[in-house]
């Protein structure tokens, strides 16, 4: 179960690191400052897993 | 022009953003990385690490301390387990002045302050509490890391859709994987959390400990609460305690049975699964109340929250509340208090085996002199003596 446990955690960051960059990547593309406020707070907690911060 | 515009305000954001993210990150760096200090009273004779008892927590976060206080004569041994839910400081802060203050003339007192320590290195997530608190004494202030009732995401992932409990099979909420009160008796090749609790197993039994004392908070809207809950090994013990700490008008001590049914449970698998008898305390917190007002420190320590005290007028409590609160000395004082009860109920009943504890402050004591006044200084005590917890 462990072994399981430990792979799961790892796709899981593979998925935290992947859904950050897609929301990097649509905050350079979008044009409305509304989205774009949206994106960097909806960022923050991912990069805080991300990082091992909380 | 339009674009440099959208660039620059891109930039701004990002900045403020990333700043966010510094500020949070190293308040929550810190929160992880606060070293508290304990200062070993002169009764504790022994400080081992829950690895000694079990291999397989050596290393990770919650390789706690184990203190030993052995007494002067052999008697029974008794366990007391701090943070087994580290969001319950009382719980953490009682077992803290044993550890300083305690000396047994008879018997042996095991001590834990940190049972789950990963969680006492988070908040609740998204929950904006604070990440510690301080207590007032006469040498300064003392900083405590304030915990959440599960174990750090950061140590244990991921959870299950369904937390499947062993050996009951029980389904239990996901997140209780994480929760030390809820995997018991653990296992050794399980998660973190349930190796942590088969530590703790292996450790009563190879220290043949006799009585075992979960020490916990809880809500004013949670019935389980100002309360002993039992295991059936352990009913008439406790029954005599609460009624003794009750009669004697110092606080109200209910009691309560540990259903069968019930399990992870400390108080039901410890009996089960060893030859201790189990018990837990639960002592009034009103920060844990979804229905609290601010969550600060300040109501962390006060327990004052006036969206409480209309929820009690409502009717909707099981424990009173004015606007006088719950203060954490009074909290630390019950436990305190409960735990030196159980000693003496239990020595009267077992005079061959007993269990005898000195300068330990009880229920009067700790509100009179403030809990500060029983923590120790770490700067001016000798070195040798001094251990991170
Ligand atoms: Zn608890």
């Amino acid at each position: 179960m462990n072994i399981l446990m430990s792979i799961i955690t790892v796709i899981y960051y593979l998925l935290v690191a992947y859904t950050a960059v897609i929301l990097i990547y649509n905050l350079i593309k979008t044009k409305t400052w509304e989205k774009e406020a949206l994106y960097i707070i909806v960022l923050l907690p991912f990069l805080l897993r991300l990082f091992r911060l909380k | 022009m339009a674009d440099n515009n959208v660039y620059i305000r891109k930039i701004i954001l990002s900045v403020l953003g990333f700043l966010l993210l510094i500020f949070s990150g190293i308040s929550f760096y810190k929160h992880r990385h606060l070293e508290e200090h304990v200062v070993l009273g002169e009764g504790v004779t022994e400080v081992k690490k829950l690895s000694d008892y079990f291999d397989g927590v050596k290393g990770t976060i919650n390789d706690c301390n184990i203190y030993i206080l052995e007494g002067k004569e052999p008697g029974a041994t008794l366990f007391v387990m701090g943070a087994s839910h580290p969001e319950e400081p009382a719980g953490r802060l009682a077992p803290w002045i044993f550890v300083e203050n305690g000396v047994m003339e008879k018997g042996r007192l095991i001590v834990v302050l940190s049972a789950n320590r990963s969680g006492t290195t988070v908040t609740r997530l998204g929950g904006g509490y604070p990440p510690d608190y301080t207590i007032p004494t006469g040498w300064g202030e003392q900083k405590f890391r304030m915990g959440d009732r599960w174990a750090n995401p950061l140590d244990q992932w991921p959870d299950p859709e369904v937390y499947i409990h062993y050996p009951s099979r029980q389904n239990l909420a996901y997140v209780d994987i994480r929760n030390l009160n809820r995997a018991w008796p653990g296992r050794p090749n399980g998660t973190l959390t349930e190796k942590t609790c088969y530590a703790f197993m292996e450790l009563i039994r190879k220290e043949k400990v006799d009585i075992f004392i979960d020490l916990h908070e809880a809500e004013l809207q949670y019935p389980v609460i100002s309360t002993i809950v039992a295991h059936e090994k352990g009913h008439e013990l406790a029954a005599v305690v609460s009624m003794v700490l009750t009669d004697m008008g110092e606080f109200n001590m209910g009691m309560e049975y540990s259903p069968k049914s019930l399990h992870g449970l400390s108080h039901r698998e410890v009996g089960d699964f060893s030859d201790a008898i189990s018990l837990l305390f639960e002592a009034p917190e009103p920060f844990l109340d979804a229905t609290r007002g601010k969550t600060t420190r300040e109501q962390l320590l006060t327990g004052k929250d006036e969206f409480i005290v209309k929820a009690g007028e409502h009717g909707l409590l099981f424990e009173k509340i004015d606007e006088n609160g719950w203060p954490i000395d009074v909290r630390v004082g019950r436990h305190t208090s409960a735990v030196l009860m159980t000693m003496e109920i239990w020595t009267e009943e077992h005079p061959d085996m007993s269990l005898v504890c000195i300068n330990v402050p009880g229920y009067a004591e700790v509100i009179e002199n403030g809990i500060g006044y029983y923590l120790k200084d770490p700067f001016r005590a000798n070195p040798e003596r001094v251990i991170i917890e």
